[in-house]
């Protein structure tokens, strides 16, 4: 069999493999910070109990309501979306002239309220949210055995990511999402509705990370602490992309997914930290990010 | 001046100290409870992810053992208190010496995470207080980190290993692979399992890693299935042992090879519902459907917590009611006369039958084998063991002889 750098090539395809996975998960996060960021210049340090929240819904349908992955899949989002409009239209929307730190402190109190609401109602331990009949089984590869969930996860996620580049980047929606983030005044000067816009905006980046939370319940534990886990990664991945950039948190999540996965066959250990070496070494080089822009 | 000023500040602060320290001792030897009341503090993770071991459950549990013993001493009050030492270990020893030095707390009990009991055993040792834990798992505290003062109370690594270790290779599980929790706990299960596999006659292919509370296992499981090791020995707890056979079932493991949970507690077997966790061997300490009587303290906990109690709650129950009753056969609560009467007395309770403190600090007593059974073997809630073993108290816990404990007279 062949090796690279030591490890078979097999085990290193399906780390690989495996560090897409997780990484998709990083981007579609970090997409959803990075939108929230470049709209509104909040910090949304809600963004991992909302993906947690996304998850517990999913769950909570499907447990007492018989609702089923894939109307969970829709719905759930639609509900943390909701959810997201009700905060920024009670609370947030109080704090643009404010400096960004107090956005960042209402959402990580917002989180700790949710994760400790979450924690006192169902436990840390989680609950098992099966996969679903059509998504379970794998794909044997050759190198490895995919479970057919995670092939969905990597597919469903980058279409996502796709869907959400494509709506900014390319249509006249996203045109004026663009050019309210540049120049709000200017932009409601030409008649476009500039509050709804950010109402909606930040209510769709919840929604992104509700989708993940539905994404990542049959993978792994639905548990109130899902998200803390999470989150600080997703933040150093907005960082390296550099913040505010769509493109950017979407590439950047992939890459530090694989070279997490990547870390984990040869150093095990310093999987948790290889994120933050990366951030600090691109950060040095590039103080924007890999694809922000200098102010 | 400004310097001056500091210099007679700081005098002052610690006069004042050093009164304080010599006052609290005086009332000791004059008094018979320091404080005029017995304090029980319950330290343990509160929120993280070992929360439903120990948690708020054990909180509830001493209570009921001061409830059990009649809710005074010496006609004085006795309170609970509670704090969460976030698993870390600076955290934990802070809030000890706190508890000890200014809230005149007289034992702490529980104290999961190896890392933080031992940090907590040694602030303990330092000002002479009673610390029982029953939430840890290495079995340090009654090796190299032994102290006059430190009970360890309900299972360690070594008797984890050996109930569980032996058990599967006599069974034929000959070659081991580990998925480790990279701290202080996850290498002295590892370790210690490790030894025992080896001395049963298997082999040990190799082990890997993983940071506590990982968010994803699936890297580290495909390692352990490129090992092709028949048994994947989980050398982690809670959540993380719950992600990691949640894990194992997707990608398949289970096909081919066996998991074994060297530290399963039933609340992580309810969190993972029998479905996914049938099968798996582990080593426990108590189960609540035992007999009548663990039965009985089973729904007065279930009562007020909606969960059967895991054995590190039912043992923080227990360890407290063996302080009180200790520091009333004392007559004082002086941590040198308590434990003089600790390591003297059976203990016969809920938890344990003839259970006894050893010079090292271990308190020995039965363990169990158990399988989790198949769904359609459990007949009503919470019945998820099936008792494969009695392990004697002789032979589930580390031989004195072999202790590295500087109390134990060679």
């Amino acid at each position: 069999m062949s090796e690279i750098f030591g490890i078979p090539m097999q085990a290193f395809m399906g780390q690989l493999m495996l560090g897409l996975v997780n990484g998709s998960f990083y981007a579609m996060l970090s997409l959803g910070l990075a939108v929230i960021f470049g709209m509104l210049n909040i910090i949304n340090f809600a963004h991992g109990a909302l993906y947690m929240v996304g998850a517990f819904t999913a769950w909570l349908g499907l447990t007492y309501l018989g609702v089923g992955y894939w109307q969970g899949l829709l719905l759930a989002p639609l509900c943390v979306g909701a959810f997201g409009v009700l905060i920024e239209r009670s609370m947030l929307h109080w704090l643009y002239k404010l400096d960004h730190l107090y956005g960042l402190l209402l959402t990580f109190g917002l989180a700790l309220v949710l994760e400790g609401l979450f924690t006192n109602i169902f436990g840390v331990s989680g609950q098992p949210y099966t996969i679903p009949d059509e998504l379970s089984g794998a794909f044997n590869l050759g190198f490895m055995f995919l479970p057919k969930y995670r092939a969905w996860v990597i597919v469903a996620s980058l279409g996502v990511c796709f869907a959400t580049w494509f709506m900014i980047e390319k249509t006249r929606l996203g045109a004026y999402l663009r050019a309210a983030t540049e120049n709000p005044s200017l932009t409601q000067a030409f008649g476009i509705n500039v509050p709804v816009m950010v109402t909606l905006t930040y209510g769709f980046g919840c929604a992104l990370a509700g989708f993940a939370g539905v994404l990542a319940a049959p993978a792994i534990q639905v548990s109130p602490l899902m998200g803390s886990n999470l989150i600080i990664v997703v933040f150093a991945v907005v960082v390296i992309g550099g913040m505010g950039s769509i493109l950017g948190s979407i590439l950047t999540g992939i890459g530090l997914g694989v070279i997490e996965g990547l870390t984990k066959v040869f150093y095990p250990e310093a999987s948790s930290t290889v994120v933050f070496i990366t951030m600090a070494i691109v950060l040095m080089i590039r103080p924007a990010g890999l694809f922000g822009k200098e102010k | 001046m400004k310097q001056k000023l500091l210099v007679a500040l700081t005098a002052v602060a610690l006069a004042a100290f050093g009164t304080q320290v010599q006052a609290q001792a005086a009332k000791a030897k004059t008094g018979k409870l320091s404080g005029d009341m017995v304090k029980v503090g319950v330290m343990n993770d509160m929120a993280g992810l070992y929360a439903d071991i120990g948690g708020p459950g054990s909180v509830e549990a001493a209570k009921m053992a001061v409830a059990d013993f009649g809710g005074k001493m010496f006609g004085k009050p006795i309170e609970v208190v509670a704090a969460d030492h976030q698993n870390k270990p600076d955290v934990g020893a802070a809030k000890a010496r706190e508890w000890f030095d200014t809230q005149g707390v007289d034992i702490i009990v529980d104290v999961p995470t190896s890392s933080v009991a031992i940090a907590v055993a040694k602030v303990a040792n330092e000002k002479k207080r009673v610390f029982i834990n029953t939430g840890a798992a290495t079995k340090a505290l009654t090796n190299e980190e032994c102290n006059p003062y430190t009970v360890h109370y309900a299972y360690d690594t070594y008797a984890l290993a050996n109930g569980t270790g032996k058990a599967i290779v006599q069974t034929g599980g000959k070659t081991w692979f580990f998925l480790t929790a990279d701290y202080a706990f996850g290498h002295a299960l590892e370790s210690d399992t490790a030894a025992v596999v080896k001395a049963s006659g298997g082999e040990v292919k190799g082990a890997v890693r993983h940071p506590l509370s990982a968010s994803d296992f699936s890297s580290f499981l495909l390692q352990a299935q490129s090992s092709k090791a028949q048994i994947i020995g989980l050398a982690n707890a809670g959540g993380d042992t719950i992600n990691s056979v949640k894990a194992a079932n997707e990608f398949g493991l289970t096909k081919n090879q066996t998991l074994a949970g060297l530290l399963m507690f039933i609340s992580d077997v309810h969190s993972l519902g029998l479905k996914t966790a049938q099968g798996m061997m582990l080593t426990d300490a108590w189960y609540w459907d035992a007999n009548d009587e663990t039965r009985k303290f089973g729904r007065r906990f279930f009562e007020k917590m909606k969960r059967m109690p895991s054995f590190d709650q039912a043992g923080v129950y227990s360890a407290t009611l063996t302080y009180l009753k200790a520091v009333e056969a004392a007559g004082t609560d002086d941590a040198d006369a308590v434990m003089a009467v600790i390591k003297k007395t059976k203990i016969n309770d809920v938890f344990a039958k003839n259970g006894y403190v050893r010079a090292d600090g271990r308190m020995v007593h039965d363990m169990y084998l158990m399988q989790v059974k198949k769904p359609e073997d459990s007949k009503y809630p919470w019945d998820y063991f099936q008792l494969k073993k009695v392990i004697p108290a002789e032979e589930a816990f580390q031989p004195l002889s072999l202790s590295k404990c500087s109390m134990v007279k060679k």
